[in-house]
């Protein structure tokens, strides 16, 4: 029978000295909505977990002083649906994260999580791909940063180099007229899997838009930022000419997979749909701002 | 009882399990628990289709905390050219169900069990058994299963003189359907397919079995504890006076508890191992190796004349079996034309085995899987004729009297009202939006009566205990005690209704077929009667009066006759309080093939919007209309009704099983197989018809199983309705909405 060592240190050098000593044999627990399953199917069997939710920096949520936000890695959905003003300022990042699961696992569940658990269905990740996050990662050789969209590797794994663990989001701060997104389909309505996921942000000056960033998950082994899909918005009035060269950027972005979950000709397309109504989504939600 | 003054049967009483189950403190079969208990686990095969060339269980024998191992050697073996049944079910099926024999015939097919200190050690051990395996070709589907050159799953098995994979085949028939279509004006012939859906019990299989001194105690989750005894004394070869199997409290059946799976093994490991044996299926257990209901493929020819009367319907059904025979072909065949008056008939079904975990029974057993068909069927008929597809079904609807093509003449039977309901009732009148569309349907389902026991004793404190042999899956238990409180005119507080063992009552048939109200009802009844005579008598005996001038009115033995008035009258506490005085302790008990179970029909209508960018179909508004006979227990009444229409959506347009290229599930789990949530539902309302079944003393008809009959139909005519275009095959899943949507 294997013993399995379980550590809650509560610095963040704490946490990266036993990662890396443990040499590939630890795994990070946050929430543990996806370790958890894993380690009880058989798909992980760790010889030391290293909880990171007593560390203050991973699960805590900081202002900058520019007005952007500093989201911990282990801070549960649920705590941040209560936040005064994360939700005002990136409702689309927000509702992807409180997407996750059930209402029990939000009490849990982590975007950081989300994001290491190396998912392309992960729907907290076209969000913040969207927003355009860094995140914040420190291990053996000091910490450094990486735009969301460069953290996955494939489905199941990350850039993270050995011994380094995700720490934090960084959000950077909203212009005026900003609003984003999250749309996914699933065949239930809630309790499922995404088929496809759309995350877009936009910035609008007098109905135009000035800034868009699209995420797509779920139809390719990473989820994608799709720079054609934003170049297409970029300078439109979100007129449908505009619109449909969007949804076609996201349906040629698409590399999906025939699976339980969707065909390919079903996720190209549903790229294509979600694109536009998260765009309206979005849009309506900047004209607010 | 048949009066509207009733005053308990009618009510929707306290359901005694209720405050139970939401707190947790429900005891289902796995959290039992036993000094001294191990734990047993399933070696499962890992190929669709192999025939088993050794077992070698001796590195698992020699790992330490193994306590013991199984295989088919263990088990008792019925061999192929001798049928034993048990209810419907074939023992020669059940010994390979439980324990792969020649061949492993799906993947996850029970190769050997090992009982061992822990459920850890009990898996190692698993993984230390050697299986050679000879790996065969293997089919999933009908259409590849019945072609000329499929693999054979049995040698057999033969079907017009060659082998095949079709092993069985059933034929109703009524009339001369040729002539009959010959004679109309218009004939529409559609093919159907659907997938298996599983009954989606929350609470997977368990069981913790003791032996001692050859005596086995078994107490497991089950829709029937006899069966579960006689099951396994089959195939252990211990008498079944030596088995004791307890019911639990059960977290969903659907019919699929109508089989066993772990308790013979449980019972052989305890029996080696002299110690109790616990086993628990996981979630993928499930889905791999128990019984879903059959995948289909079915034809079916409806001819009417111009005026909307039917003149001649055929269907053709072909079933999956699984790995062994035995698909409800029977109740696919027998009840798709049921509801209907229909002179010239021709229905017939095929049983197909394939390489798929052997089905079980699944609420109304087949009987969806023809309604499909029949109902889409009538829906284009209603079209051809514009007829409004309700009035096309009251012009053709099966009354008392009707010739039914699976035999019987119905006796008073509540179909029209249904119907009648359904046209009547604002939903099917209220406005739809774009992309909106509402479908109808009808279903009909046996219902069944059988061997029922009951013992009603009176405390001695003068309240009642009522003990019967069914598991309560539908609310059996309320309802029991509204009737026995009715009977003794005494508060339903007062009357605990248990479900005993098999060694605490008498035999009692599954509950299953719709049965169990009805039957039970029906000992109950007679033995309260009882009761009340032995009460008037211990009066009379008080009284010293003739017992004949005593009656029980109001909870109370009376004076009658020429005594009238003369004794303030007994409560049953004041008889019980002199019972030791009068002649001893009071009770009764009654056991019965009950008799007379009618055909419970049903009419829904549906309401859907489809969302034509995504696939997706989103149910709006539901509504069943059915003749439940009498309901004894409202509130559980319009569950059975809901419970039903939620299945049937879910087979609609969500549930299928997925398989891989290799002949294994892909989408074991409730996260991928995908049964209806909460939220995918809109508040689905149940109108009841009471038309009191004569046969009964309180008018029961079964309710539990004719609610899934027809949904499929109702939904994928609602899509028709919504789209202009029709779909042939379930489920109505997106990436197929859209497929069928883009292919304009």
């Amino acid at each position: 029978m294997t013993e399995i060592r379980y550590i809650a240190p509560t610095t963040l050098d704490e946490a990266v000295g036993a990662y890396a000593a443990a040499a590939g044999a630890a795994r990070i627990l946050a929430g543990g909505t996806d370790l958890l399953v894993q380690m009880r199917s058989g798909a992980a069997q760790p010889g030391t977990i290293i909880d990171i939710k007593k560390i203050a920096e991973t699960t805590s949520i900081q202002e900058t002083p520019e007005g952007g936000f500093v989201i911990g890695a282990a801070v549960s959905g649920a705590v941040l649906a209560e936040h005064p003003r994360l939700g005002q300022a990136w409702p689309g990042v927000l509702e992807a994260i409180n997407l996750i699961g059930s209402t029990q696992v939000q009490g849990r569940a982590s975007a950081g999580g989300n994001l290491c658990n190396g998912s392309p269905a992960g729907d907290s990740v076209p969000a913040m791909v969207a927003a355009g996050a860094v995140v914040n990662l420190q291990g053996p050789n000091g910490r450094r940063t990486m735009p969301v969209e460069a953290f996955p590797a494939g489905p199941g794994r990350t850039n993270l180099a050995p011994g380094e663990i995700l720490v934090s989001f960084t959000l950077p701060p909203r212009p005026k007229g900003s609003g984003d997104a999250y749309l996914r389909m699933i065949p239930r309505t809630e309790m499922d899997i995404a088929v496809v996921g759309v995350g877009v942000s936009l910035t609008l000056e007098n109905g135009t838009v000035t800034a868009a960033r699209v995420g797509l998950g779920a139809v390719a082994p990473t989820v994608l930022l799709v720079e054609d899909a934003a170049k297409a918005l970029i300078g439109s009035k979100l007129e449908d000419a505009a619109l449909e060269a969007a949804a076609a950027a996201c349906s040629a972005a698409c590399k999906p997979i025939n699976d339980k979950r969707g065909t390919i000709a079903y996720r190209i397309k549903v790229a294509g749909v979600l694109l536009k109504r998260a765009v309206a989504i979005a849009a309506e939600r900047a004209g607010r701002n | 009882m048949n009066v509207i003054n009733n005053k308990w049967i009618g009510q929707s009483t306290i359901r005694p399990d209720g405050a139970d189950k939401v707190t947790g403190r429900a005891s289902y079969s796995a959290d039992t628990t036993m000094p001294g208990m191990i734990w047993g686990k399933v070696l499962r095969s890992p190929h669709a289709h192999a025939r088993i060339v050794s077992i070698d269980t001796s590195r698992a024998e020699a790992l330490p905390g193994v306590k013991a191992v199984v295989t088919h050697k263990d088990i008792v073996d019925f061999p192929l050219d001798k049928s034993v049944m048990l209810g419907i079910q074939d023992m020669r099926w059940m010994c390979r169900n439980v324990m792969a024999r020649e061949k492993a015939l799906f993947h996850g097919h029970p190769i050997a069990a090992v009982a061992a200190m822990s459920e850890r050690i009990a898996a190692e051990a698993c993984r230390l058994i050697e299986v050679e395996y000879e790996v065969l070709p293997h089919v999933i589907e009908i259409e590849d299963a019945i072609k000329p050159d499929a693999p054979i799953l049995h040698d057999f098995v033969s079907f017009e003189g060659r082998p095949s994979n079709i092993a069985g085949k059933l034929e109703h028939k009524l009339g001369e359907v040729e002539a009959g279509f010959a004679a109309a004006d218009v004939v529409i012939e559609r093919s159907f397919t659907t997938r298996p859906v599983h009954q989606g019990y929350i609470e997977p299989h368990s069981c913790l079995v003791s032996v001692v001194d050859g005596k086995a105690t078994i107490w497991s989750s089950s829709q029937g504890q006899f069966m579960v005894r006689a099951m396994t004394s089959l195939l252990t070869g211990i008498p079944q006076s030596d088995i004791r199997a307890i019911p639990a409290e059960i977290g969903g059946g659907f019919g699929g508890k109508t089989i066993i799976y772990l308790e013979p093994v449980a019972t052989i490991l305890a029996k080696k191992t002299g110690r109790p044996v616990k086993m628990v299926m996981s979630r993928e257990e499930v889905m791999r190796a128990t019984g879903p209901t059959s995948g289909s493929m079915s034809t079916v020819k409806i001819g009417a004349k111009k005026d909307g009367t039917i003149v001649a319907a055929q269907g053709t059904f072909y079933l999956q079996a699984g790995g062994l025979p035995g698909s409800p072909i029977r109740g696919a065949a027998g009840c798709a034309f049921a509801p209907y008056n229909i002179p010239n008939v021709l229905s017939t079904g095929f049983d197909v085995v394939s390489n798929r975990s052997k089905v079980a029974a699944y609420r109304a057993p087949g009987a969806p899987i023809g309604a499909y068909a029949v109902e889409c069927v009538l829906d284009e008929v209603a079209e051809a004729l514009k007829m409004d597809p309700l009035a096309l079904r009251l012009k053709n609807a099966a009354r008392q009297g009707t010739k039914a093509a699976h035999g019987p003449v119905y006796p008073v039977i509540g179909f029209v009202e249904t119907i009648e309901a359904a046209m009547a009732h604002p939903h099917s009148q209220a406005p739809l939006g774009k992309h909106q569309g509402r479908g109808v349907a009808s279903g009909f389902w046996f219902n069944a009566g059988g061997e029922s026991s009951a013992q009603v004793n009176v405390t001695e404190d003068g309240n009642v205990v009522v003990t019967t042999g069914h598991p309560d899956i539908g609310g059996s238990r309320a309802s029991i005690a509204n009737i026995t409180a009715e009977l003794l005119g005494i508060d339903y507080k007062r009357v605990s209704v248990l479900i005993g063992d098999t060694a605490t009552i008498g035999y009692s048939n599954l509950t299953g077929g719709s049965r169990v109200l009805f039957a039970s009802a029906m000992v109950v009844t007679q033995s309260t009667e009882k009761v009340i005579k032995t009460l008037c008598e211990r009066a009379a005996k008080i009284w010293k009066i003739d017992p004949e001038a005593v009656v029980w009115e109001d909870g109370e033995a009376k004076p009658a006759g020429e005594n009238a008035g003369k004794f303030p009258g007994l409560s049953l506490a004041q008889i019980a309080a002199k019972a030791s005085e009068t002649g001893g302790p009071i009770g009764a008990g009654v056991q019965q093939n009950t008799q007379g179970a009618e055909g419970g029909f049903a009419t829904h209508v549906c309401d859907v919007e489809v969302d034509v960018d995504l696939g997706i179909v989103r149910v709006l508004r539901y509504t069943s209309f059915q003749d439940v006979g009498r309901a004894v227990h409202p509130a559980y009444v319009e569950g059975q009704m809901q419970g039903g229409a939620a299945q049937g959506i879910g087979w609609a347009l969500s549930e299928e099983y997925l398989y891989d290229k290799n002949g294994k599930v892909d989408n074991a789990s409730f996260l991928d197989y995908r049964m209806p949530v909460c939220s995918d539902l809109p508040m689905l309302d149940a109108v009841m018809i009471e038309v009191p079944n004569p046969k009964h003393p309180q008018g029961v008809r079964g309710v539990g199983e004719v609610p899934l009959v027809p949904p499929l139909a109702a939904v994928a005519n609602a899509v028709a309705n919504a789209l202009g275009k029709r779909f042939y095959s379930l489920p109505m899943s997106p990436p197929r909405v859209l497929e069928v949507l883009d292919g304009a």
